[in-house]
């Protein structure tokens, strides 16, 4: 009963300051709620770690189902409504005639089904919905924390956008909101109805600063994760017209591949586009235009890690299914092109788009095969890469906010202009690629849970290939952060303290997953892949030793610069024996003074975007059609 | 199943003998071209006078890097004698791969910088396949542990021989030797200048020459592997290849880099998918 009420008040609670959030007109009442309530959902989500502790899965069957149910209808139809205005006031038709079908289809269901359907247990709660409340009620609240120092100097700085902070706040929190409600809800209604809402904010949050490019972007956002919701849709319909009303997330998985199959798959095409996967990239690529908390926040702990989610949730669904292999495939493969894509990126936060298409592609691949194995893999994977991807957004944002661009050439030498924010980028960015990491940890096991799969030779040398990309992009980024340009001073400054506070706890983050991870595995994972697979994954105990062992170098060796030297004999960089200045000027021919710039390679001839998206569209685009083919067609024959 | 004698042993005998395999090296190199060379024992005379140098930087971060390169190369090869996980092996080879670079990159000179845009052209080439390396000899002998593959009576090379073949062919890239020495060189006249090494000097160049010591041996190691069934071939298999890496190094001259990259990633899908999937058949589909 008192995890119940933890579980809604996980749900409720953001909505309240939400509410709050909107009527808040001044900037310090604002601040107060902000972190107070951060500061509430952070110690809620903790405490539900140490209250559910051990005790496994937990169906809750206290609550109402049948109002709830009316109220939720009553929400969709209204979001309905005004996705729909929108839609025609805009001239957006294919939104328009998406958001139709979808409400057509929930219309008819709730009028015909509905009311037949009884589910014991609407919401629950077991391992894995614990650690995804920790992301969402930690990382979520941080970036909710950062976003008051940010806005406040973004609207600041751009005079022309309307301040419309209240707003921004409100929505913040709702995505919050809807995200625990995501992760708790057994009825698939009810995850729907919430898989509805982180559409709506993303959309709202993508066009905040209602500039052409922004409501664009917001549309192109709104109709791909639209098309998904009328998959979603199609899965319930489906359940209930075929599949004895099972509406349970635990019933679904327990009822065996025939029923449970054919939903699986179209949810499984809910969650490719909701996870920003070839072919529907576009829209997270797009959603680099919102303010950039937006853009931590959908990366992170929010929206895509939903889309994920729900198919490791499905993967007992998927597992040794052709369904399965073609979602690892299409997984794999947007690691591959997305990755190659990023080394040909010079905007910072573009490359860190890809970098999370990617990774969430590695996660899909991992939730397609749907063994123990890979299932340990992916969960490792959403956690490290919520924690690094946030911190790098974060300070990405802060130092955008003072050297005016977001272009990665342009951040050479960051460790002279402010060493205390490259020092976070930095571990943000060994975070995502280095061992031992937990990103690395996490490829290390997808690794080899791909092997031991039929045909998973394939998926393994796609990987290394996509793992080897990564080196590339992450690497030539940190040379930049980290040349020393001798000319340069420190114009850090002052940072925000609510942005100070969100990095530095990211940063420490990074380190303590890394080192706790054993425990984090033992004691979490190993639970709920028991639970579901009867079977654990885990490192050996050596292994552990090791990596342990780097990493405490990784921190020692850096505390050596402290150590007093004789100071050694400094020259100028070698430039050819020109005549060079201090600020590296040399003189060309005809005597022009000229300035040294050092530019990544970009390859562009190899990774460009264009090209390289447009094959992975069609690629990804057939395998998603071969797969709804031979998923109805096995339907079909059993 | 981690053997700590073994860590030590390589940590103390490592630079000794991939001192004498690089003066072996020149020595066979001068013949090659008609020349006496040098002693056998000169690279030890050339990175003892290195550390005689007084050491100039162009700031001090490059030390630092310089420091953690060796140390984690170090630790690679330590881990990999230990009989530790071949994976984990490869991660901590890119991690001290990428001190170089970043020490490189530190500089923020023109020619540093070039060599380490290039560097990392190189990591990019040769990792698929030294992943799928490991990958390769997991399938064969079912472990990821060095010490399980070395000691295996499975004839490892047998079952991979593609892989084989790509490694000898990334293992290029790994040594330093032409064509595929594209980010620096121990050859003077195909070099910008000095490509990832150019502002080290001195004793921290000295360092660099150790590393490079100590994973030429560990490299050396990997070839042993595919030979582990019995030690007599791994040997001379290493030797054999050795000669084979010098032969080519000095009948090559350095290509551009786009071949490095395209090539070795041709050759690695190749031969991978080609080995793995026979592999996978003639196991009956048991992955």
């Amino acid at each position: 009963m008192q995890t119940t009420q933890l579980l809604i008040f996980l749900i409720l609670f953001p909505l309240i300051a939400a509410f709050f959030l909107f009527l808040a007109k001044k900037d310090m009442e604002r601040a107060w709620i902000v972190k107070l309530s951060a500061l509430a959902i952070g110690i809620a989500s903790i405490y539900l770690l140490i209250s559910t502790y051990n005790r496994g899965a937990l169906l809750m069957s206290a609550i109402p189902a049948e109002p709830t149910g009316i109220v939720m209808f009553i929400l969709e139809m209204l979001i309905a409504v005004f996705i729909l205005y929108l839609g025609i006031v805009y001239k957006k038709w294919l939104v328009v005639a998406l958001i139709l079908v979808q409400s057509a289809v929930m219309l008819y269901f709730e009028l015909v089904y509905a009311h037949s359907i009884h589910l014991q247990s609407n919401l629950f709660v077991d391992e894995f919905s614990i650690i995804m409340a920790l992301i969402i009620g930690i990382i979520g609240s941080l970036i909710c924390v950062y976003s008051l120092g940010y806005m406040k100097f973004f609207h600041e700085h751009h005079p022309e956008m309307p301040d419309r902070r209240p707003w921004f706040f409100a929505i913040l929190f709702l995505f919050l909101a809807a995200m625990f409600g995501l992760v708790f809800s057994n009825n698939l209604m009810w995850v729907y109805f919430f898989w509805e809402v982180t559409t709506l904010c993303s959309f709202l949050l993508i066009g905040y600063t209602k500039t052409e490019e922004a409501t664009n972007n917001a549309f192109s956002a709104l109709w791909m994760n639209l098309l998904g919701g009328v998959a979603f849709a199609g899965a319930i319909i489906y359940l209930a017209m075929f599949g004895n009303g099972i509406m349970g997330m635990t019933d679904l998985l327990a009822s065996g591949k025939i029923i449970a199959l054919i939903p699986a798959a179209l949810i499984g095409f809910a969650g490719l586009t909701k996870a920003a996967q070839l072919p529907f990239s576009a829209w997270l690529v797009g959603a680099m235009v919102a303010p950039t908390p937006v853009s931590a926040l959908l990366h992170s702990s929010t929206m895509v890690k939903a889309g994920v989610y729900i198919m490791v949730r499905l993967a007992p669904i998927f597992q040794s299914t052709f369904t399965g292999y073609m979602i690892a495939m299409i997984g794999v493969l947007t690691f591959l092109i997305a990755s190659g894509i990023a080394i040909s990126q010079s905007n910072a936060k573009r490359v860190l788009a890809y970098s999370t298409i990617a990774n969430l592609g590695l996660i899909v691949a991992c939730a397609g095969i749907g063994t123990y194995e890979a299932i340990w893999a992916a969960i490792l994977l959403i956690v490290f890469h919520a924690i690094s991807k946030s911190l790098l957004f974060l300070s990405v944002g802060t130092v955008e906010h003072r050297i005016k661009s977001r272009e990665v050439d342009d951040m050479n030498g960051l460790i002279v202009r402010m060493p205390k924010i490259a020092a976070m980028m930095v571990i943000g960015i060994a975070g995502m690629f280095l061992a031992p990491f937990g990103m690395l940890i996490s490829k290390w096991a997808a690794i080899r849970a791909f092997i031991d799969v039929p045909y998973g030779f394939l998926f393994v040398i796609i990987l290394a290939f996509g793992s080897a990309m990564t080196v590339f992009f992450w690497a030539k980024w940190m040379g930049k952060i980290i040349a020393v340009t001798s000319d340069s001073k420190n114009i850090e400054g002052e940072v925000d303290h609510s942005e100070w506070t969100a990095l530095v706890s990211l940063a420490g983050l990074s380190f303590i997953t890394t080192l706790v991870f054993p425990l984090l595995s033992t004691k979490l994972l190993e639970p709920f892949l028991m639970l579901n697979y009867g079977h654990v994954a885990q490192l050996s105990q050596d292994n552990i030793i090791i990596m342990i062992l780097m990493l405490l170098l990784l921190v020692i060796l850096p505390l050596s610069i402290l150590i007093p030297r004789r100071k050694h004999k400094h020259v100028a960089p070698y430039m050819g024996g020109r005549t060079t200045t201090h600020d590296m000027r040399f003189s060309g021919s005809l005597g022009v003074q000229k300035k040294t710039v050092l530019s990544n390679y970009y390859l562009h001839e190899y990774f460009g975007e264009k090209k390289l998206r447009t094959a992975g569209i069609w690629i990804c685009s057939a395998i998603i059609g071969i797969m709804f083919v031979a998923t109805a067609l096995r339907g079909v024959f059993l | 199943m981690i053997n700590i004698v073994w860590a030590i042993a390589f940590v103390l005998i490592a630079p000794v003998v991939g001192g004498l395999v690089a003066g072996i090296d020149r020595k066979i190199t001068a013949h090659m071209q008609g020349r006496v060379g040098p002693s056998i024992l000169q690279p030890f005379y050339d990175v003892g006078k290195l550390f005689e140098k007084e050491q100039t930087v162009v700031n001090e971060t490059q030390t630092f890097y310089a420091i953690c390169y060796i140390i984690f190369m170090i630790f690679t090869g330590a881990l990999f004698f230990a009989g530790g996980d071949l994976l984990l092996v490869i991660f901590a080879l890119t991690l001290a791969q990428i001190f170089l670079v970043l020490g490189a990159f530190a500089a923020n000179s023109p020619y540093s910088y070039v060599g380490a845009e290039r560097e990392l052209l190189q990591i990019m080439a040769y990792e698929p396949m030294v992943i799928l390396t490991a990958v390769g000899m997991f399938v064969a002998t079912k472990s990821f542990n060095v010490s399980d593959i070395a000691a295996t009576t499975t004839p490892v090379v047998l079952l991979i021989p593609g892989i084989f073949l790509g490694f000898l062919y990334v293992l290029t890239i790994k040594l330093r030797k032409s064509p595929f020495d594209i980010s620096t060189s121990h050859h003077a006249h195909q070099e910008i200048v000095k490509g990832v090494t150019t502002e080290f000097s001195g004793p921290s160049l000295g360092l660099i020459e150790i590393t490079h010591w100590y994973e030429t041996v560990f490299l050396l190691g990997f070839v042993y592997l595919f030979f582990g069934f019995n030690p007599l071939i791994g040997v001379a298999a290493i030797i054999i290849v050795y000669l084979f890496e010098i032969l080519i190094d000095n009948t090559n001259a350095r290509v551009r880099w786009q071949l490095v990259v395209k090539s070795s990633w041709l050759i690695a899908v190749v031969v991978c998918v080609v080995n793995l999937a026979a592999l996978y058949y003639l196991s009956g589909g048991v992955p």
